[in-house]
């Protein structure tokens, strides 16, 4: 019990101060590496209350494909950040008023529903959730996502496609001058077109 | 001491608190502000999933799955937007990004 709750506030402790860096990295490469650290200790904060599953879907969808995105584009836009930057110290006084007025609303709701909400009579954290005590973690979310949310799992799906070729659509861009293969004019060629037999006289050139 | 719901939700709540302080302070930064909103989900998904567990219910965590998922497509359409502006604009500072409509 001691040592859940050390790995608790490390991982607690560890995911906030990240999540400060986030937001005031000088440099936007250091902010997505400070990103990539709180996902990676949110991910052990799930582990932490029996969320496998979850957890390792976090690492691989945020911290690999997410956060890698975000990497990319951060690298490949050639952006002047110090500009982007001023402005910082002006808007800080109003953002930690509302910040601040924001955590202490959340924290009055979150400690109401913790000491009298339905949650208040849980015996604490279980591993497997499920009726079942020998369910893991993943089957129990299998058994429930694969069967009666099953239309959201399509749903979710059929998001994911529109997000995709949404993405492609917006990024494709057909240059102009770029001499490309056309693979049509290729097949459509033949010796007819390609060549032409010219018969030379002799001292006189040919005409191309 | 034992670590009960509270904590875990106190955490969701200074999460999400510094995700809108970052939409704040960074107003012209478009990336930074993409990345404010992947930590309010990712709070939102730390209260899903210790509700669940605590409520001895999954289905909270199903509906975290759901929030993982389209967090990922607004990730990658707001990049694919903010390549366009880019391309478009030269800079990415989202205080003339009123040229965009129409």
């Amino acid at each position: 019990m001691v040592l859940q709750a050390i790995a608790f506030w490390l991982l607690a402790a560890t995911t906030v101060v990240a999540a400060l860096s986030v937001i005031s990295a000088r440099n936007p490469v250091h902010s997505v590496l400070f990103l990539i650290t709180a996902f990676f200790s949110a991910a052990g904060l799930f582990v932490l209350l029996g969320a496998e599953f979850l957890a390792m879907i976090l690492v691989v969808v945020y911290v690999g494909a997410v956060a890698v995105l975000f990497l990319f584009v951060v690298m490949m836009l050639d952006v002047d950040f110090v500009a982007l930057r001023q402005g910082f110290a002006r808007y800080l006084p109003i953002g930690a008023v509302i910040a601040g007025v924001l955590t202490v609303e959340m924290v009055i709701v979150a400690a109401s529903v913790a000491t009298g909400g339905a949650a208040a009579k849980s015996t604490g954290p279980v591993l497997h959730v499920s009726t079942a005590g020998t369910v893991t973690n993943a089957e129990a979310i299998g058994r429930v996502l694969y069967t009666d949310y099953v239309y959201f799992f399509q749903a979710a799906g059929m998001v994911l496609l529109v997000a995709m070729i949404g993405a492609i659509v917006l990024t494709l861009k057909h240059r102009e001058g770029v001499k490309r293969q056309d693979v049509g004019a290729q097949v459509a060629r033949t010796p007819k077109k390609g060549m032409r037999l010219v018969t030379i006289k002799s001292g006189e050139g040919i005409e191309l | 001491m034992t670590i009960g719901l509270m904590h875990y939700l106190g955490v969701a709540a200074i999460l999400f608190t510094i995700g809108v302080l970052g939409i704040f302070v960074n107003r012209k930064n478009v990336i930074v502000i993409l990345m404010s909103v992947e930590l309010i989900l990712l709070a939102v998904n730390i209260n899903l999933v210790s509700f669940s567990v605590f409520l001895h219910d999954v289905v909270g965590q199903i509906y975290a799955l759901f929030v993982l998922t389209v967090a990922a497509a607004e990730a990658a359409v707001g990049l694919a937007i903010l390549v366009t502006f880019f391309r478009t604009r030269g800079d990415i500072a989202v205080d003339d990004a009123s040229v965009m409509r129409g």
